[in-house]
């Protein structure tokens, strides 16, 4: 078994959610807690599994907002567990999770260097490295419902942007998506083959620009309601009643 | 890459104490020191095991959770900080089984024999040292064969010249260790110019690649996080280019310049006085180097914090 997420650049609106509801699981579960530092104060920060950063591709007017939530991509070949000295990081046999063994860890930082995508972040309290668990303590638990028992980004997302399953097999949804869709790896050229793909935006035609048209035209009701009122605005202030 | 003060001053401290250990180890084979006693050799091998003690305690400085630190003996096959913690440890009773030859059996092949495996386990570390550095495809600084390189070249640099200086404090001299450190002095110098011009070369993974958009121009709108993170200050640091350039003209000038002009006789006849300057002069050289091999590292997750290129 090799599990992972598919994302959908095409459909994540950016909203956070993902992170929030991640954070919200993770903090009592068994890599927990996700520390916070000053969390009221000035500058609040701490330590998140998943963290979305909102890009622009091309020019304008080509432009595209691009929203990126990017955690653990649970790498084929994970630099972070070979480069860990105590055997803390490890990656599992049976479906391929890496994980962090926090009673081994030394907080030498060294997997988090070796991690390209940012997945690993210090807690500076316990000292000790934490990272996505892809909510190991969740997809197991035999306890929920069983369309539940997926990570908790996923359930949370809404706009079902977030696909969670095997990806040795070739018929589940996130291989489906992946080979339907054009699915890629982010960074692929450093070699360390994640498993987590993103879905490209679709194709669309670009949408039609308005254009203002020169006389003409019949104004509605609505407009010349609107062009008064922004006419009396521009007036205001200029002595003339 | 933030630079860790702790991390600097241990690998410029541990890599002068094995440079030393290495250029003792072999003094007799190649006659390096031929008028050296077995009791001055031992005693300028505990100064250089002194400097190695220090550096590794100092190391321990930069983990947050030391208490763990005794299992990074266990991952010898894959990692290199343990096959670097492994041979840090090994190094003492090789290095210590020599010194007992050295002091009671004075130049014998027991002494030569142990003096080599000491001088190839120091040589073992230094390159391990600078592998875990080296083996990160994330920082591309890192990721050269100029890397160790640098630091086995700078370790036995600083090695020779604190050997010079206590060879100069007991009153010996050593042409063969002044030859030495010429050598040494051109070609780390030369190896950490020839490295100041590779990492200056545009190569490695873009934003466009970070982000899998190769067919247009990406550029950061938000971050998505309002202070600072652990990935912020961990590799986020940088400094102004031209602080940068400053600091490459100083470093080089500390450690190879003055200390080339010392060792040549500008300055005077090489004695005490002289050598202490350039140690000192190296020694702080180095230091400077080691914090710019930091500073000027630029690790990939920078990528997904907006920079265009690493």
């Amino acid at each position: 078994m090799k599990l992972g997420l598919v994302i959908d650049l095409d459909t994540c609106v950016g909203c956070h959610a993902c992170a929030v509801a991640c954070k919200q699981w993770n903090t009592s579960g068994t890599t927990g807690p996700l520390t916070d530092y000053d969390p009221y104060g000035r500058e609040p920060s701490g330590v998140w599994f998943n963290r979305i950063r909102n890009f622009e591709v091309d020019e304008y007017p080509n432009s595209k907002t691009i929203n990126t939530p990017m955690s653990c991509m649970h790498c084929d070949d994970a630099a972070c567990v070979t480069v860990c000295p105590t055997g803390a990081s490890y990656k599992r046999e049976e479906d391929g999770i890496v994980l962090v063994d926090q009673s081994k860890c030394m907080g030498c930082n060294l997997c988090a260097w070796a991690c390209p995508y940012g997945a690993r972040e210090l807690d500076e309290d316990q000292g000790v490295m934490k990272k996505c668990t892809l909510c190991v303590d969740r997809i197991y638990d035999e306890n929920l419902p069983k369309d539940e028992r997926q990570p908790v980004c996923v359930l949370t997302c809404p706009t079902h942007a977030r696909f969670f399953g095997d990806f040795d097999d070739p018929d589940s949804q996130v291989s489906s998506l992946v080979r339907e869709r054009g699915g890629y790896a982010m960074m692929p050229e450093l070699g360390y083959k994640p498993v987590n793909k993103y879905l490209p935006p679709r194709q669309r035609p670009a949408s039609p620009m308005m254009e203002k048209r020169e006389g003409g035209e019949k104004e509605s009701l609505i407009g010349k309601w609107m062009k008064r009122q922004k006419d009396a605005f521009n007036s205001l202030g200029k002595g003339t009643h | 890459m933030h630079p860790a003060l702790s991390v600097i001053f241990f690998t410029v401290t541990a890599g002068a104490g094995y440079g030393v250990l290495f250029l003792l180890g072999l003094a007799r084979l190649t006659r390096l020191t031929p008028e050296a006693s077995p009791d001055q050799v031992t005693a300028m091998a505990l100064v250089g095991l002194l400097l190695v003690t220090v550096g590794l305690l100092s190391s321990t400085l930069h983990l947050a959770n030391p208490r763990n630190a005794w299992r990074s003996f266990t991952r010898f096959k894959t990692s290199w900080l343990s096959r670097e913690a492994v041979f840090a440890v090994l190094f003492y009773p090789v290095c210590l089984i020599w010194l007992l030859f050295e002091w009671f059996t004075g130049n014998t092949v027991a002494t030569n024999v142990s003096g080599v495996l000491t001088s190839m386990l120091a040589i073992v570390v230094l390159v391990c040292t600078a592998m875990i550095y080296a083996s990160l495809k994330t920082i591309r600084q890192w990721h050269t064969a100029l890397t160790p390189f640098n630091f086995v070249l700078l370790g036995l640099l600083l090695g020779a010249l604190i050997l010079n200086l206590m060879l100069a404090q007991q009153g010996l001299t050593s042409d063969a260790l002044e030859v030495v450190s010429l050598v040494l002095l051109l070609l780390a110098g030369m190896v950490k110019i020839i490295y100041f011009y590779w990492i200056g070369q545009p190569a490695g993974p873009t934003i466009n690649t970070a982000l899998g958009f190769t067919r247009a121009t990406v550029r950061l709108l938000d971050v998505g996080h309002s202070s600072d993170t652990f990935h912020t200050k961990e590799f986020g640091y940088q400094v102004e280019r031209i602080r940068l350039i400053w600091l490459r003209a100083i470093s080089v000038g500390l450690a190879f310049v003055i200390p080339l002009l010392i060792v040549t006789g500008l300055f005077g006849p090489v004695n005490l006085p002289t050598m202490l300057l350039a140690v000192g002069s190296a020694y702080a050289g180095v230091l400077v180097e080691r914090w710019l091999f930091f500073a000027e590292a630029r690790h990939v997750v920078n990528l997904y914090h907006g920079a265009q290129r690493t």
